[in-house]
């Protein structure tokens, strides 16, 4: 199994740890991960300003993965749904597709019809599966609880991804936690969005939003949060403090990447699966199972 | 209180064009998009539904030089649930895109824009950031995506 693995701009340089956790596990299950070094920024941050450059970026990404003959595996939740969206919008539009295409031809680059894009959970769960993850676990997480945050680009809008998942109420990723051995416990709210894109809009607006859904996580008791969007994780994790200081609380709610979670199932090490880098340190919960 | 006499009744035939066929004149106003909007719970300054009525109703400056239209966090929960398929999160890029033809930007948004067009990504990527990836066995990442600058710098200048 070959995909493309389109990093995105956060990940390479403020998410390495999904990167390395989600390398890791690759190994583990026999998926090979291609670097495209041309692969850019996926044309998200661009959409608000000018519609019509995301659509060519994205365009650009995915030419990039068709000469190599490749699908492409996200990280990123919105790099998954920009891409996703706009290979819809190309695939449907002839006159769009054109037009894209004679700007491309200035850089040497033509899109082609049938680029697959997926993002890395959900070819786990397709492409892998529950049962195949469950027979590679070889250690014991039954003693934990997580909950997961799904992040809404990994499952919104519907309309491009196919039915994988139910937007309404999600259970891929309950199901990939759960393959682990490890307890997926539910909250109150589970769908409401992290605010990361209006974070630079209005920060008050954005804190109060993640404000309120580490309230209703902690409600239970969780050895960590779960999430496959580096977005949300910023949300959560990096503005944790910040959060607590404005909202005088305290949460102290370690934040993993799903296949950091994934690897120490499958008996990796912390350092190799990046928990150094956590910003909120999962000390209390590696204890438990007996990582040091 | 709005002045009729302000309002531009061609404006929602503007931004259904602008973006493809945005269904806006569909909405019956059952507020559903209002309802699940989580950033509408935080701070009642964002209301989509509202926002549609200005459109509808022709209030052109007034909804492109506000500071609501940049409030939306594109969770698309509006989008999938809308009865009448208003497409409000793509409705919602409309108005920034048109917004931003009339000079009015929120800075964020702004600096997003530029950065992306500088460098082809979000983030400056120093070679400082490239040694600490190699440490972290990982492969270097591009500093520049000059293809992408060449395309938003042709896409300027029209």
């Amino acid at each position: 199994m070959k995909y493309a693995l389109f990093l995105g701009c956060t990940i390479p340089v403020r998410g390495q740890n999904y990167e390395m956790s989600a390398r890791a596990v690759a190994k583990v299950l026999g998926i090979e991960f291609i670097d495209l070094d041309d692969f850019s920024c996926c044309g998200y941050p661009v959409k608000s300003t000018n519609h019509h450059d995301t659509v060519v970026m994205a365009a650009r990404n995915l030419a990039i993965a068709s000469e190599k003959g490749l699908e492409i595996a996200t990280l990123c939740n919105a790099c998954t749904g920009v891409l996703t969206e706009t290979q819809k919008e190309l695939e449907e539009n002839e006159e769009l597709r054109n037009k894209v295409n004679v700007e491309l031809k200035k850089i040497g680059r033509e899109y082609k019809t049938g680029v697959k894009i997926r993002h890395f959970s959900r070819i786990l769960y397709e492409d892998i599966g529950v049962e195949k993850i469950k027979e590679k676990v070889t250690r014991d997480l039954s003693e934990l609880q997580f909950s997961v945050h799904y992040g809404c680009h990994y499952l919104r809008p519907a309309e491009i991804y196919e039915g994988f998942d139910d937007p309404e109420n999600p259970e891929t990723l309950d199901k990939l936690i759960e393959a682990t051995g490890a307890k997926s416990v539910d909250y109150k709210d589970k769908l409401e969005c992290c605010g990361g894109a209006i974070l630079g809009a209005d920060e008050d607006i954005a804190l109060a939003m993640a404000n309120n859904k580490l309230g209703h996580l902690t409600f239970n008791p969780i050895d960590a949060l779960i999430t496959v969007c580096p977005f949300c994780t910023i949300m959560y994790e990096d503005n944790q403090k910040k959060i607590e200081t404005k909202f005088e609380c305290e949460y102290n709610l370690p934040t993993l990447y799903y296949p950091q979670l994934l690897g120490l199932a499958f008996g990796l090490g912390k350092k190799e699966l990046g928990f150094r880098l956590n910003k909120v340190k999962a000390n209390d919960l590696l204890a438990k199972i007996g990582v040091e | 209180m709005i002045e009729s006499k302000k309002l531009d009744p061609n404006f929602k035939f503007e931004v259904a064009k602008e973006m493809g066929n945005v269904n806006i004149t569909r909405c019956f106003a059952c507020g559903t998009c209002t309802a699940g909007c989580p950033v509408r719970e935080i701070d009642s300054k964002y209301n989509p539904r509202k926002i549609i009525r200005m459109v509808l109703l022709g209030m052109r400056e007034e909804v492109l030089s506000s500071d609501f239209i940049w409030l939306c966090s594109t969770c698309y929960t509006c989008y999938d649930r809308c009865p009448q398929d208003v497409m409000l999160t793509t409705l919602m890029t409309t108005l920034r895109n048109i917004a931003v033809k009339e000079g009015h930007v929120h800075p964020s948004f702004k600096e997003q824009a530029r950065l992306v067009g500088s460098f082809g990504r979000l983030y400056e990527v120093e070679d400082f950031d490239n040694k600490k990836r190699e440490k972290m066995g990982l492969p270097p990442v591009k500093k520049i995506h000059d293809e992408v600058v060449k395309l938003l710098e042709k896409e300027a200048e029209k």
